[in-house]
């Protein structure tokens, strides 16, 4: 019966072990982005381009909101900014990504009619991170999309990463919201 | 006289008296009579009765063979003239090698009376020391594998898996989260001395909720006072690495015996034909030993069980959104290749399990025995995803701990003709899922109380005829704590339903503790008739309960591995399935045959659909609903071995599955395509024990699968554009050849080597699987070379 004992021994600790920890505390979910702001100021303009969940994974929708349409032909001067909003107050997601800038990327996807972007930032690396940037007003009367994606770990190297084509990036996405944009 | 005397007698034995009778006594090395040996004179086969006595009628006279058998014992085969009635008593010698063979439970050997047991023994296992578990079930036709990866193996039996295939460790039933598909057992494979599968829930001491079968892992046990090593290591060229597995053991048939088993696994990346196979690398160091303390009467057994192991999950199947898959699936080539390397990062899994038992078996009478066992099992899961904050990289993505108990009680007992078995067991499980990963669970935090009782008669008519019967009850109770999002709370309807289960709130999520007991009951009902010119038949009807597991409950989120959002439904009600299962077996000279038909029909089939698009600030994912619908499964496994000549041999497996949502009118999901596997062997047993093996592997494309397709908006030439995700498709038919050979070396009486060398997928043949979790993303393994030295000491 000795080797009982031994086994009582071994089986103890790893009941209390497990049975001490159980609290029934919700999980503090650590890396929801719940807002992607992108803000474009040019020709005495400031439009605000605004996607927010605040429910995370859950089943509503982002609320999308646009602040006003592009003048044609205006240079401006863009940044986005992504944060986490269920954190009071809330966390600005955006320093990380700078601070890790050599892993991150933002990409713009819009039709040349809406407008042309070129990045203004880079990375340690001397590679685009995206957040900071300017865009082009493409000719009056045009609509579309504009689809903001941040990707974690793309491949910066690859053909057309650094212009901003996201085809060859790789990597995960983080985010990714679309704007209905339009051109006065 | 005399010639008128030979004359009588010739013409009588000439034309009526050319049959005789033969009976005996069998026993064993002592002097014990053995019950149900297996005698076979001529084309005439019985069983031996409790008496270890037999008789045999209707023998022809002449030269006859004579051979006889039980298992764990050398087989005698020899041949007999036989000119008049005879007395034939053979003790039986035990048998070392076969010692796999003898399981604890002496009383019956079989798990079902009336079901189809396939058995793997140790020699096929051993050439599984590198593998899994799910590999080396793979040999049983009918058993499927569903992967995730090439290292993530689990079993399908007729179609079904997870849990509806519990594994049975040394009599534990394995608590390792298997509900998950991208779980593999927690099992190291070279602790298994004995494998049988069983294609059906009519092993009801078990469970009754083995829907679609049961698998039963039995370790070895030496009943002979020896020591006895055996070391296997082996290399692989895919993957570059190995594995080294030692076991040592001691005997003993009164007692004192022990015995110990150590195995290290180390792998690196695999690779498909083309390219890298980028974090596929996996590592496993296991250990696991007992004691047991024999008497005539009664013995003691205690084991505990060590499974840890570090599994890689290919880089390029981790996926940000449903843009990233259908990129992945219309691109055909994984996003991301990197040079092969040892090191695994995220995504992984870490697993590790124990299991620690004690076991009391005391004989009441010759006939009766009763079996105590408390056997506990604590697994914790680990699963490390790629995060978006560098910080974060070393904290698992999801933890949780599963501690199970569980209690057994079982008398057996053999009266006149009848066989009963009966008993009890009682369980408590805590699942905690720890919220300090900074990720919402896949699963909650759970509490579970299980009891059962059951009863199962086997009545013998004659030695060749036997009908068995069983009934089990069980009680299960399960409470979860649960955060839900309001928003999915009132999504998924649950505001009128369950509010009673809302116990606290926390911002915009609602504390619930939902609570269910279910109680079921399970039967089955079988025959089996043993036909003269070793023909046999059996047939097998059961029902079979299995509750929802808390993932078909309560899941609510995003399933990482899949870019899937999978829903949970607390309405979801027990499954229930009625299998209609029955064997044909017929044994010519040279030529077995086996045929295996089963028809299953599941009431309340649980299964993930498609219902939808939930559109987050990732983007958009496709929504998965766990539902029910009334599912019928129906197929067939064959088997056939022609022993060609003394040297050359042949094999021939089939299984054929069709899966139909009743409901829908619609195919099930992930049914096995068909499968042809054939096998040429050549031995010869004069140049050190050669055995060759070529095998060839047929899978069909599976043609009978459900449109799951969605469409979706992604970025096309900088404009959204509609476009269709093929997740539904399955992936073309494959043939692949496999090479096997090994060679015995007698060092001297006690010890040997084996020696192996195979070559998997000889033609370096690119696929993808139906069943691969994966296929979205990636190829399978090409080529992989391996050597296996076996040494016995």
């Amino acid at each position: 019966m000795k080797n009982l004992k031994l086994i009582a021994l071994l089986v103890i600790p790893v009941i209390f072990s497990t049975s001490c920890s159980n609290d029934d505390a919700p999980v503090n979910e650590e890396e929801v982005i719940t807002t992607v702001t992108t803000t474009l100021v040019g020709g005495g303009q400031t439009i605000t381009l605004t996607s927010r969940d605040l429910d995370g994974d859950g089943p509503n929708a982002p609320v999308i909101t646009v602040s006003g349409n592009l003048t044609a032909g205006t240079t401006y001067t863009g940044s986005t900014t992504f944060l986490n909003e269920l954190e009071s107050p809330a966390e600005d997601i955006t320093v990380e990504v700078e601070e890790e800038g050599a892993d991150h990327q933002v990409f713009y996807q819009l039709p040349s009619s809406i407008g042309t972007v070129t990045y203004t930032d880079t990375d340690a690396n001397g590679r685009p991170i995206g957040l900071n940037f300017t865009l082009v007003a493409g000719t009056s009367g045009s609509t579309g999309t504009l689809t903001v994606t941040l990707r974690h770990l793309p491949n910066k190297t690859a053909s057309g990463v650094s212009g901003g084509d996201i085809t060859n990036a790789g990597g995960n996405t983080d985010a990714a919201v679309s704007f209905s944009v339009a051109v006065n | 006289m005399r010639f008128l005397s030979i004359l009588f007698f010739f013409l009588v034995g000439f034309f009526g008296y050319t049959q005789v009778t033969i009976t005996g006594v069998i026993s064993d090395e002592n002097g014990l009579p053995l019950r149900d040996a297996h005698v076979h004179i001529a084309n005439k086969t019985i069983s031996t009765d409790a008496n270890g006595t037999y008789v045999l009628s209707g023998i022809p006279k002449g030269k006859q063979k004579l051979y006889i058998s039980f298992i764990g014992y050398y087989a005698i085969e020899e041949t007999i003239e036989i000119s008049t009635d005879l007395t034939i008593n053979r003790q039986l010698k035990l048998d070392v090698t076969k010692l796999d063979d003898i399981t604890i439970q002496q009383l019956s050997n079989s798990k079902s009376e009336s079901s189809n047991e396939q058995v793997l023994k140790s020699a096929t296992i051993e050439k599984f020391s590198n593998q899994t578990l799910g590999e080396a079930l793979k040999e049983v036709s009918g058993v499927s594998i569903l992967k995730t990866g090439s290292t993530i193996v689990k079993p399908v039996i007729n179609g079904l898996h997870s849990n509806r295939v519990p594994i049975i460790n040394n009599n534990v039933r394995l608590e390792d989260q298997q509900w998950g598909t991208e779980h593999a057992p927690n099992f190291d494979i070279n602790a298994a001395g004995k494998i049988t599968v069983i294609k059906g829930a009519s092993a009801l001491q078990y469970g009754g909720d083995a829907i679609g079968g049961i698998v039963v892992i039995e370790s070895e046990v030496i009943k002979k006072d020896t020591l006895v090593g055996k070391t296997i290591l082996n290399l692989a060229s895919n993957g570059m690495g190995g594995s080294l597995s030692s076991s040592l053991q001691k005997g003993n048939r009164y007692g004192w015996s022990w015995n110990a088993l150590g195995t290290f696994k180390y792998l690196g990346d695999r690779e498909t034909p083309d390219y890298v196979l980028s974090n596929s690398g996996n590592r496993e160091q296991n250990f696991s030993g007992g004691i047991r303390y024999a008497q005539e009467k009664y013995n003691f057994n205690a084991m505990y069980s060590f499974y840890n192991a570090q599994i890689g999950i290919i880089k390029a199947s981790h996926i940000g959104n449903v843009n990233d898959l259908y990129n992945s699936i219309n691109n055909q080539q994984p996003s991301l290749i990197e040079p092969f390397t040892y090191s695994i990062d995220a995504p992984k899994q870490e697993v590790q399990h124990h299991l620690a038992k004690v076991n009391y078996q005391r004989w009441l009478s010759e006939n009766t025995s009763i079996d105590l066992q408390y056997a506990f099992q604590f697994n914790n899961r680990l699963e490390f995803d790629v995060r978006r904050n560098d910080e974060n990289t070393n904290k698992a993505a999801l933890d949780l701990q599963l501690a199970t108990h569980t209690f057994l009680a079982d008398y057996k007992t053999n009266v006149g003709n009848w066989r009963l078995k009966s008993g009890l067991n009682l369980g408590y499980q805590n699942n905690f899922a720890n919220p300090k990963t900074g990720v919402r669970p896949l699963i909650p935090s759970y509490e579970k109380l299980d009891a059962g009782l059951y009863g199962i008669a086997v009545y013998k008519f004659d030695n060749a005829t036997s009908l068995e019967s069983g009934i089990r009850y069980d009680f299960s109770s399960i409470e979860a704590t649960k955060y839900y999002l309001k928003s999915r709370w009132t999504e998924r309807g649950y505001d009128a339903e369950f509010s009673h289960f809302i116990v606290g709130e926390e911002g915009n999520q609602w504390l619930t503790k939902p609570t269910f007991d279910y109680h079921n009951i399970t039967a089955n009902i079988g025959f089996r008739k043993q036909f003269h010119h070793e023909m046999e038949w059996l047939v097998n009807v059961s029902l079979a309960s299995r509750n929802p597991n808390p993932s078909e409950l309560f899941s609510d989120g995003l399933h990482h591995s899949t870019g899937q959002i999978e829903l949970g439904d607390l309405r979801l009600e027990k499954e229930q399935a009625y299998k209609f299962n029955t064997t044909f077996k017929k044994d010519w000279k040279s030529f077995q045959v086996q045929l295996n038909p089963f028809i299953n029909r599941i009431s309340n089939f649980i299964y993930l659909q498609p219902i939808g698009f939930e559109t987050t600030i990732r983007g958009a994912f496709p929504v998965w609903e766990f539902k029910q619908t009334e599912a019928l499964l129906t197929g067939f496994d064959v088997n056939t071995k022609w022993s060609i000549s003394n040297h050359f041999s042949h094999e021939l497996g089939l299984a054929y599955v069709n899966g139909q949502n009743l409901s829908t009118d619609e195919y099930l999901i992930d049914m096995p395509p068909f499968v042809i596997n054939n096998k040429i062997q050549y031995k010869n047993e004069s140049w050190f024990n050669f055995v060759s093996e070529l095998k060839s592997e047929v899978i069909f494309r599976q043609n009978q699968f459900p449109n799951y397709n969605f469409e979706t908006n992604i970025v096309v030439d900088d404009a959204l554009t509609p476009v269709l995700v093929d997740i539904s498709s399955p992936p073309k038919g494959y043939h692949l050849l496999h090479f096997y050979s090994e060679m015995t070396f007698k060092i001297n009486k006690k010890n040997s080597l084996t020696t192996s060398f195979s070559i998997q997928n000889i033609m370096n043949t690119t696929y993808r699987d139906y069943l691969n979790r994966q296929r979205f993303f990636v190829d399978e393994m090409g080529r992989n070379i391996q050597i296996q030295l076996k040494f016995n000491y």
